[in-house]
Formats: C-alpha cells, structure tokens, sequence
C-alpha cells in the first residue's frame, strides 16, 4: 500500500504569504513614486532604481557569502530601496544612495539576522546615518519642476526648515497636501501617503493604531504648543513614517495596545526635536527610540491568555 | 463580545447529499483504542463467530469504552497495529460473511433512573463523535451532584471545513436529537438546553428550530460561521458566556457539552439497543471523485471506503481522518474508520502540497487571531530557547491545538506543531517540578 504524506495539522493555509504582503506595500508606494516623479523629475525615478538595485544586491551577496538561505523573492528588499529613496532629496548623488542601501540591508537587516529580525527600521536608521554622514547633500532642497533631468536649478527650502527660521514664503497647505513643496523625494505629498494607507488598511497589510496614535500625538501636541497643525502633520517626513516606517512589522510592536504607545510615542519624541531641538525634522529619531524600546512595550502589552475570566 | 477565530473556506459540498449505506466490507479491522483512556480488552479471540452488536472488547479501567462488532462473520485474527498517532494497539480483524446477522444481545437498556441511565451509555460504547473521542458517560457521571450542572451545550458548529455529518444528523434525523435532550432533561435534571449552529446551515437550522419551538428549555444559537467555532472553549463562550478555566473542565461552569450526533445516538440506543458500531462519514477532498455521505461498519478500512464511495480522481497524497483543520493524515490507506472518524478527506498531490516555511516576519497575525489569545511567536522563542518557565507563564497548556495561528500565518510556520512540543516540555517542566517539591517535603 502506498504511502501517505503525513503531515500535522493544520493541513490548509491560508492564501497570504510574505511575498504578497511585501508586494501590496509596493502597490501602496505607487502613488508616492509617482509624486516624486511628478514634482521632482525623472531624476527621481533614478533614485529609486538606485535604491532598489542595490538593496537587492546587497541582500543577495551578503546571504551568498553566508551561505544563508535566498530571501530576495521575499521583496521585502525592494521595500526598503523603495522607502529609503524616498527619504532621500533629489540631488542626493547615487554612489551616497547605494551607500545608504548597503547599510540599511546588511548593516541594519542581515547582521541582525535577516527579515523579521532587525531591531530598527532600516530605512530610517540609513537615513540618520546619511544625515550625520553626508549633512550637505541630504538637506540640498530642491523646488519641485516637473520633469527635469538637471535637478540643481532651484534651491528651495523645506517647510519646516522654513517654518524654523521662522522665514517667509510657507507654502499653502493645499500645495504642502499635493506635495507642491521641497523637501525628499517621499515626503512632500501627503496625498501619495494617505491614498497608500488607506490601500494598505483595506487590504489589512496594517492596522489603523499606529498612524492614528502617532498624526493624533503631533496634531494635539501641535495645537497645545500653539503651532500650526496643519502644517506640522503634512510637512517632513511624518506622514511618510506613519504610514510606511512606524508600521514595519518587525521593529514595532505586534499588539494593538504596543502599536498605539509607539505611535503615540513617536509622536511625542517627533514634536520634541521639532520645537525644541537642533533639528528642524525629528521623524527618523523617533522612530529609531521607539524601536529600541519596542520589545519592551510587547512585552507590558501582551494580551493575557484566556485562563479563566474574560476581559472585555 | 465574541472569542476570535478566522475564516476558512466552508467546502460543505456534501451538505444535501444524505448518507448512503455502503457494502459490507469483505474484512474490518477493530482497534481497541479509539477513545481517549486505556485501550478496550478484547472478549472474543481467532475463529470465534461474532454478530451485528455483539460485544468483542471491554472497557478496561474507569477511562475507556468498550467495542462491538459492526457485521458478522469470523474472527480472522487479533493482531496489533500502528494508530495514525503512532501508538500501537491491538486490532481484532474480523472476516465478514455478508448475513449482516443481529446478535441476540442488541436489547434496548433497562433505564429508569440516573445510574442506569449513565450505565447504558457506557454499555453503549459511546464516545465523542465530534472528533475528540471523550468516553461520554464520564461526562455524566457527576456523582449523584446534578446541582453542578445547569445547562447542556450541544455542539452542532461542524466548523471545520468539508464535514456535513453532524449537519445530517440534523436533517435527517433531529429528532432523535431531541430524544436525547428528552433523556437528559428527564435523568440529569437539566432545564437549560442550548444548541450552538454555525449560521452556513440553512436546512438545519430549519429544522431545529421548528422543533425547538415545541420544546421547553432548548435554545438555538446561530453563530457566526467561524472557525473554531465549535471548539469546546470558544462554543461554551460564545453561547453562554463563560469561560472554562485553565485546565478546567466545561462542568466547572455548569455546563456539558455534547456532539450533536453522539447525543442523537445515545438516545437511538437507549431506544433499540444498538450500539455504536456504524459511522456516518463525510467523504470528500480534491481526490474524492463523487463527494458524499456515506454509512460503514467501525473498521472498514480507508481503502475500502474511497473505493466502494465511487473511487478516486487521483491517486490521494494525503488521506485526513476529520477536517484540514484538526484532521490527522493516515500513514496509509489500510487504516480503519474510527468510532470518532466523521469524515475522510482524500487530498490529490497539490492540496496536499505543505507550503514553503519562510522566516517570521513579526506581522502578528498569529496572536491578533488566536481564540484563546496566546502568542505562538514568543512560545517558538521560548522553546527554541528551551524556557519551561516561560511557557509556563505564555499558558502554552491552554492551546487547543486549532490551527489557526498556522492558517494565518503569511511566513507558513509551524506554529501549532511548535506548540504541541512545547506543549510537552512544560509537562515534563511541570512533572519535574512536582517531583522535586514532594522529594523536598
């Protein structure tokens, strides 16, 4: 008699895999490409291609020269060159941009152990290192001109590098909410962002805790601070974390209380550096401390196991 | 609120198809242990002859159920055999002769009163038909204490996906249903009846209903489809509203459960003394050419079944007794039908196909979905890491092994595998712990 496959149960799957997951995110990038596209030129385009590339490359080569099982299929690689590009500005020169998407693959991802394991964000942990690396070429604004392949005509502020000199000439909110604005290729247009939320909370890829704790945290600290609320929430990088970055799974909680402190927690370290530190942006920081402290938020947070009574 | 659970595809394709007696298989194999507890001691022995309900093993101990014979004809030999659990047990082997002869012992029970009430069904060979295999009259056998009982759940979820032996039951034949709530309202004193139905029933749900409504004390609960529903925690939670205690039983919150088609048969057979020796199996799968119901003698081997159910469309790669949620795969297809076996599902290569496992991606979906809202993440870690104390403090102890971490988990892991091993280290933990603090005294 032939023999069975003998396997434990449960013997169905459900359709999701990681790779699924990996390619809504892209989806849900789509339309903030497109932005980056549309305000800074094709050069923006090369950017990202750049990013791509060799985080692909990087994650290839390091698991290679491991010996460690190929996880480029995964996609998760193209994630994080495509979140990483669009922290970058436009100008930034491609052999910085590679160097950043070496670091965020093998320095922040494989030494930690590859996908799921890394403590910290590695898009954002590349992009402190690039600022504290190469400060000229990462905060070189451009103003937005559509299509233009020469992208050092104009040089334009950031809103809030603006708002922080306390200059003239702040964009109107209906162009900060487009993106009609300076700043990096990502982080201009609110729209872009929002639209792939809401992608990425209707297919379930995220839950709506940690963007609405952490624009809830900065809009109210905002208006306590009398500041100008819509202009905190829809300029720098916040709504590009919030959405993006403050949802990567691996280095931020996985319950929906944890999900919440981090946001709210990152809105309050973002609102710190804002208003009262040396830096005009406060995004990457605090997304990097909430990530050192994320395995102790899950730790307080986890759901107690149904002993007995039942908590609503 | 309700306890959590996901949404597996429902599959009923055999839910209109009522059950069909098949052939009497020329041989049946009988093992004696299909129950949870001590395996049966057999009674007969090589050449005896043996006939339609007659008794050919005893119950062996308090935890055990005895087994009778499914057909007459002769006992070929008693060997011993390896269960789909990896246990070995003995197997009475019996050469069919086709008579389908009645043994003159098959008598309906002498019952009047709560002991022998509790002694018909153990005399019955009854045994929990919902898959789990639980001798019932322990369920029962409450010490003469009916003040503890206040309410007797039955089960009719059937969540899991593909079964519709317990929705048969129900269309075919609910009433003998409720004879059994008549017996236990009239023995156990029990007032309050609730029958817990997934709402993907219709016909069912029809059909209880209408006689719910000419019955005092029974309530029906259409519950959301859900998968596990019809887990013994979730379904006594979501009906009822309480919560069954770590390491608990459903009576320390008053309640019993009971499978729709046990509770139908005990009160057949406390009406013509039959006792269990045919299942109603559900067969059905991507390799099953014409999915149905299906009625066969205890014994009849898998290979038998499939064959005289109209035979397969593929050659099956995996062969489940029960759903593809719980089911457990057969090493091969000489293996017998169960008393607790309500389906066979015959997979072709590709369903049975296991996913590749790819790494944790942390996404959560594990925890965010378990009923009994445990972590499987950090309980991989802890027994990877080898921390009893740990598990011990993550209640390991309290998963029900559904499956549903495993289903939703994007990365394919094997979640509940790694859980039934932890399972047993925090046993061993435990016992060890126990040792040390009576050595100490």
């Amino acid at each position: 008699m032939s023999k069975m496959l003998s396997t434990v149960s449960p013997h169905f799957h459900g359709p999701r895999t990681t790779q699924k997951i990996m390619l809504d995110v892209i989806i849900a990038l789509v339309p903030a490409m497109a932005a980056s596209v549309i305000f800074f030129g094709l050069r923006a385009l090369l950017v990202i291609a750049d990013c791509v590339a060799v985080c692909l490359l990087s994650e290839w080569g390091f698991e290679k020269l491991c010996k460690k099982e190929n996880t480029v299929s995964d996609l998760s690689a193209v994630v994080t060159g495509i979140i990483l590009a669009l922290n970058l500005p436009v100008t930034i020169p491609l052999w910085q941009a590679a160097l950043g998407s070496v670091i965020a693959i093998v320095v922040v991802k494989q030494l930690f152990g590859g996908i799921g394991q890394n403590f910290s964000n590695p898009a954002a942990t590349a992009r402190i290192i690039l600022m504290t690396a190469f400060s000229g070429t990462m905060t070189a604004w451009v103003a937005p001109q559509a299509f233009n392949m020469v992208p050092d005509a104009v040089t334009a502020a950031t809103p809030l590098a603006l708002a922080a000199k306390g200059a003239e000439g702040m964009p109107s909110y209906l162009d900060m909410f487009l993106g009609n604005t300076g700043g990096c290729l990502g982080e201009t247009s609110a729209l872009a962002l929002l639209l792939g939320g809401v992608y990425l909370l209707v297919r379930r890829v995220i839950t709506w805790h940690t963007p609405v704790a952490f624009l809830g945290t900065v809009a109210l600290m905002s208006f306590v601070c009398g500041q100008d609320v819509p202009m905190q929430l829809l300029s720098g990088g916040l709504m590009l974390a919030a959405v993006f970055m403050a949802t990567d799974y691996s280095s931020t909680p996985a319950t929906w209380l944890g999900k919440l402190i981090f946001g709210v927690g990152c809105g309050l370290i973002t609102v710190l550096i804002r208003f009262w530190g040396n830096f005009p942006e406060g995004v990457s920081f605090s997304l990097l401390i909430m990530n050192i402290l994320t395995p102790y938020i899950e730790k307080l947070t986890r759901a107690k196991p149904l002993v007995g009574e039942v908590d609503e | 609120m309700k306890l959590k659970g996901i949404h597996v595809p429902h599959l009923k394709h055999t839910a209109t198809s009522a059950p069909v007696r098949l052939p009497v298989p020329k041989t049946v194999s009988i093992p004696m242990s299909m129950h949870i507890g001590r395996p049966a001691k057999p009674v007969v022995k090589r050449g005896d002859a043996v006939k339609v309900g007659q008794l050919i093993a005893e119950a062996d101990g308090y935890i055990s159920a005895p087994i009778h014979s499914g057909v007459s004809g002769k006992v070929q030999k008693i060997d011993e055999m390896t269960t789909a659990m990896g246990a070995k047990v003995p197997v009475i082997v019996i050469e069919t002769d086709g008579l389908q002869e009645l043994s003159e012992t098959v008598q309906p029970p002498d019952v009047h009163d709560v002991e022998s009430f509790v002694a018909a069904v153990k005399q019955s060979g009854s045994v929990g038909l919902g898959g789990a295999g639980f001798p019932t009259f322990v369920k029962f056998s409450i010490n003469g204490d009916l003040s503890v009982l206040d309410a007797v759940v039955i089960n009719a979820a059937e969540c899991e996906p593909y079964i519709t032996s317990d929705t048969r039951t129900l269309v075919d034949r609910a009433e003998d249903v409720f004879a059994g709530i008549d017996l236990i309202k009239k023995y156990l004193k029990v007032k309050r009846f609730v029958i817990g139905i997934e709402g993907n029933k219709p016909e069912a749900i029809a059909k209880v209903q209408a006689l719910a409504a000419k019955t005092d004390g029974v309530e029906v609960q259409v519950l959301p489809p859900m998968y596990p529903q019809g887990g013994e925690k979730v379904l006594v939670y979501n009906t009822l509203g309480r919560m069954i205690p770590q390491g608990g039983l459903p009576l320390d919150v008053g309640v019993v459960v009971i499978n729709v088609t046990t509770l139908a048969f005990i009160a057949k057979y406390i009406e013509t003394g039959m006792p269990l020796v045919e299942k109603c199996v559900t067969v059905d799968g991507s390799a099953v050419k014409e999915p149905k119901n299906v009625i066969v003698p205890i014994g009849t081997s898998i290979a038998d079944l499939l064959e005289a159910a109209g035979g397969c469309k593929s050659e099956p790669a995996k062969v489940l007794y029960g759903g593809p949620m719980m089911g457990i795969a057969v090493p091969d297809l000489s293996a017998p039908v169960l008393k607790n076996t309500n389906a066979i599902i015959a997979m072709d290569a590709k369903e049975a196909q296991p996913p590749k496992t790819t790494p944790c991606i942390n996404c959560g979906a594990c925890l965010s979905h378990c009923p009994l809202r445990l972590d499987p993440r950090a309980i991989a870690r802890a027994y990877k890491q080898d921390d009893a104390e740990a598990l011990q403090t993550l209640c390991v102890d309290l998963c029900m092994e559904c499956g549903c971490c495993s289903y939703v988990c994007p990365a394919k892991r094997h979640l509940v595998q790694t859980n039934k091993l932890a399972k047993g280290k925090l046993r061993a933990f435990q016992a060890k712990q126990k040792a040390a603090k009576e050595g100490g005294k």
